[in-house]
């Protein structure tokens, strides 16, 4: 190839270090910490072995291993092989979201915005930039590495071993550089930065769940995965090297393929074009509901997952609930002990707490869509129309309340399917869902204090975040922490009943969904009495 | 017949007072200039009259109704493009259109096809990727394709292109053809001096003129630059000139339109090389004119 494609690639490597020296700098940081946090907090976990292997009995399950990864090393389940088991794919995950977030940034981004037109305007070659990030990538992610085999070797615990430790640094590392080469490509073949990041995500998405599949049914298929092989790795456990060799070599045939592509093609040009979209309105989208509907599909969507996800996790814990129970002091404290129900119903109350107040964070931001909207300056745009200001309220209202409680009964349904296929004696569907909607008082409450501080003071509307973030720590640790009743009713999910351990208390629950009518009803009122805001 | 009409509003945001007063009448069928130099209210009161702000004092009719508590009745009539278009970046430019015209009332599938082509705007392209005159089109397209009775227009043309904006005066002529009403607000002088019947010009939130723009006289000055062979003496002592400043190679001018081809004749007197004559902008109008005015 010739020499001047590359000219000026030194310089290039200089400028992109210094404008991302920061972004680098925290995702660096926040996973090598996590990484030494988490390897503490194992250690201490459990005092004896008898716990140590009740929690691996827990973990010898489908759901959990879909979720995770495979379990090579339950058998001797030593800190070293929780480790692998249990942090190294998220970790990978959180690597991979780093790369393709930084090289789209620094490349099609870059290139959207003109900015790497003023670059080849200066003297640098043609495929400078695209080998620049690339060098800029590896020299961060081989930092990476030896930054997480010395911290993780340093800690000196047993069975984290040299070879262990570098092979964990390795799997990181790699995955950060696979992830790189292919957001490249991807950066190549898409025509702008939004279509390089969805088709990177997407192809991060599928190959967790080709995993997940793979790993629960078939050894292969997992293999075809990029995370299903660094997964093979199995540090502190088998310490297989072939996986790292395997993905160095597919990265760098996917950076050769990378700046092939990137030499045969135009300045801001791709090879996927950008599909033209629809140039008309579908009826959908006449009324706000539609748009509003329609602006928030994606996130709705990942939302539904989300929770089910969430319940399933949650569920499939159940299969060996009494040992992980046994095995856990501080959940041990907010289970009560006493009481005519079975530790699985009693868990499981305290799981819906857990899920309802997560559902309770869609319906706000779904109800808070307006004043977004509001912020982006585009509720101008509707009010201008002949849309009164109740049918925009209310528009997003209905969403937030179907949505909502919807998300409650995917959670629950989560809930159900993950604990069914685990449980010897299943908990029934009626009793989980109903023990999830008995929380729909309270998330009303929470909705209805977003629309009263958007009506009555706009600019503190966020305190219902605040409120909501209260609402987790004091319900979640409460028991924990023995925090008096009277704080727990200070938030509307420590008004609701633990059901089906405690008894449902009707006329509570309609006072409470009074409440949250009249929140509404003055967010209505003083929204029609105020301006709009720039 | 009064299609707008505003009594002496005002609006305050927190210490600033945005609006002191304002008062404008749009009769039916009327071309009406509202300029002001930037910051002066023209926007403020523009959504005032849309219901989205409420005016502290005075009150606004539009149709005969009250701006504020008949806002979506009156909605259906009116046509509005903000200066400045903030649209949702993943949605294409044709869904936007439709969008907007049936948050109002019908779609006219044909009027809306024919802006499309005439504004050479592709409403297939997410509005994402939409330049800020192509947002501003869109909007232009929305509020053209319907069958609306008043138009209020806030600096529509800022981002579009002279072929467009000569498309853009196309439709405006029409619009008037077809007996609509028009509130077009603008710090481009030469474009109110174009369409428009009326004008109010408005500073500081006060509305400081109103009436038709010829006759207000000493709005009608005219910027001239000049090159001659020998050195011009006289012309700054007479009457009608505003400005007279020597430069390197030529000399700056203002001066009245009704002497202007005195002016050019006494000039040319000494053996003129080169001449150029320009509008002057609005804010040059405000900070040199007004301050004569007042010292009178
Ligand atoms: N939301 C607001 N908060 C505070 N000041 C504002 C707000 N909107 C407008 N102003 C002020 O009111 C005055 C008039 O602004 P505006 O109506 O946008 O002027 P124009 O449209 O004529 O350029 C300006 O001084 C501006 O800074
Ligand atoms: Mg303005």
């Amino acid at each position: 190839m010739n020499k001047n494609l590359f000219k000026g690639t030194f310089d290039l490597i200089k400028l992109l270090a210094k404008r991302n020296i920061l972004s680098i700098s925290i995702w660096l940081v926040s996973i090598v910490s996590i990484t030494v946090v988490v390897l503490g907090a194992f250690t201490g976990l459990y005092s004896s072995e008898e716990e140590m292997f009740a929690m691996a009995e827990t973990m010898r399950n489908p759901a959990m291993t879909a979720m995770v990864g495979p379990s090579e090393g339950l058998d001797n389940y030593h800190v070293g092989a929780q480790m692998s088991h249990q942090m190294l794919l998220f970790t990978g995950i959180a690597i991979a979201v780093m790369a393709i977030l930084i090289v789209t940034k620094n490349t099609r981004a870059d290139e959207e915005d003109g900015l790497i037109e003023m670059i080849r305007s200066l003297p640098v070659g043609r495929l400078s930039v695209s080998l620049a990030i690339n060098k800029l990538m590896s020299t961060v992610f081989i930092l990476l590495f030896i930054v997480v085999a010395i911290s993780m070797y340093l800690t000196g615990l047993e069975n984290i071993t040299l070879e262990g430790s570098i092979l964990y640094g390795a799997a990181l590392g790699m995955i950060g550089i696979f992830f790189a080469s292919l957001t490249l490509v991807f950066a190549q073949l898409t025509e702008n930065s939004r279509g390089t990041i969805a088709y990177s995500f997407a192809f991060l998405m599928l190959a967790y769940f080709i995993r997940a599949i793979g790993d629960v049914s078939n050894e292969m298929l997992a293999l075809i995965s990029p995370l299903g092989l660094i997964l093979r790795t199995h540090p502190f456990v088998l310490d297989n090297w072939w996986p790292i060799l395997v993905m160095f070599v597919a990265s760098v045939l996917l950076f050769v393929l990378a700046l092939y592509l990137n030499s045969i093609r135009d300045l801001g040009s791709g090879f996927i074009p950008s599909k033209p979209g629809k140039k008309t309105a579908s009826k959908f989208l006449r009324r706000p509901i539609g748009l509003y509907l329609r602006l928030q599909r994606t996130s709705i969507i990942a939302w539904f997952i989300t929770m089910f996800l969430l319940g399933v996790s949650y569920g499939s814990i159940f299969g060996d609930l009494e040992q992980f129970i046994l095995s856990n002091e501080m959940i041990q404290q907010m289970v009560s002990q006493d009481s005519n129900f079975t530790l699985n119903e009693q868990f499981m109350t305290v799981l819906m707490l857990v899920m309802s107040m997560m559902a309770t964070i869609p319906a706000v931001i779904f109800v808070l869509k307006i004043r977004s909207e509001e912020k982006k300056k585009r509720i101008e745009n509707i009010l201008s129309k002949s849309v009164s200001r109740n049918e925009l309220l209310f528009s997003n209202l209905i969403i937030s309340l179907v949505l909502g409680f919807l998300m409650l009964i995917t959670s629950a349904l989560g809930l159900y399917s993950a604990s069914s296929a685990v449980m010897d004696d299943p908990i029934l569907l009626s009793t989980i869902i109903k023990a999830s909607i008995v929380y729909y008082p309270a998330m009303l409450i929470m909705i209805g204090f977003a629309l009263f501080l958007n009506g009555i003071f706009e600019r503190a509307t966020p305190l219902v975040w605040l409120y909501i973030v209260y609402s987790f720590l004091v319900s979640y640790l409460g028991d924990l922490l023995q925090i008096p009743e009277a704080i727990m009713k200070t938030t509307p999910f420590g008004n609701i009943p633990n059901y089906p351990v405690e008894e449902v208390n009707v006329l509570n629950l309609v006072l409470m969904v009074l409440v949250a009518s009249l929140l509404i009803v003055i967010g209505f009122i003083t929204y029609n009495k105020r301006d709009i805001k720039e | 017949m009064k299609i707008l009409e505003s009594k002496s509003i005002v609006k305050n945001f927190g210490k600033v007072r945005a609006l002191d007063g304002v008062n404008l009448e749009i009769k039916k069928g009327e071309v009406y200039g509202f300029i002001g130099p930037n910051g002066a209210g023209k926007t403020t009161t523009i959504r005032i009259l849309l219901g989205i702000l409420k005016a502290d004092e005075g009150s606004a009719s539009i149709f005969g109704m009250d701006v504020w508590s008949d806002a979506v009745e009156i909605h259906k009539k009116v046509a509005y493009v903000p200066g400045e278009v903030n649209l949702w970046p993943n949605l294409t430019g044709g869904e936007v259109i439709d969008l907007f015209t049936s948050l109002r009332g019908k779609i006219n599938v044909e009027k809306r096809d024919d802006l499309i082509r005439r504004f050479n705007l592709d409403p297939t392209k997410k509005c994402r990727t939409y330049s800020k005159g192509n947002r501003q089109k869109v909007a232009l397209i929305a509020a053209f394709a319907s069958d609306a009775e008043l138009f209020i227009l806030d600096e529509p043309t800022s981002g579009l292109d002279p072929l467009m904006e000569q498309e853009f005066h196309k439709c405006i002529d029409e619009a008037k053809k077809a007996g609509k009403s028009i509130l077009l607000s603008s710090h481009i002088l030469s474009e109110v001096e174009k369409l428009c019947d009326k004008v109010s010009i408005i500073k500081d939130g006060k509305i400081i003129e109103s009436g038709v723009l010829k006759e207000m006289k000493h709005l009608t000055v005219t910027n001239i630059y000049a090159e001659t062979k020998s050195k011009v003496t006289g012309v700054n002592k007479l009457k009608g000139v505003h400005i007279f400043e020597a430069k390197d190679d030529g000399y700056s001018l203002q001066v009245d339109n009704e002497v202007l081809p005195d002016i050019i004749k006494k000039i040319s007197d000494f053996d003129v090389i080169k001449i150029e004559s320009y509008p002057p902008t609005l804010e040059e109008l405000f900070m040199k004119h007004y301050e004569n005015v007042e010292v009178d």
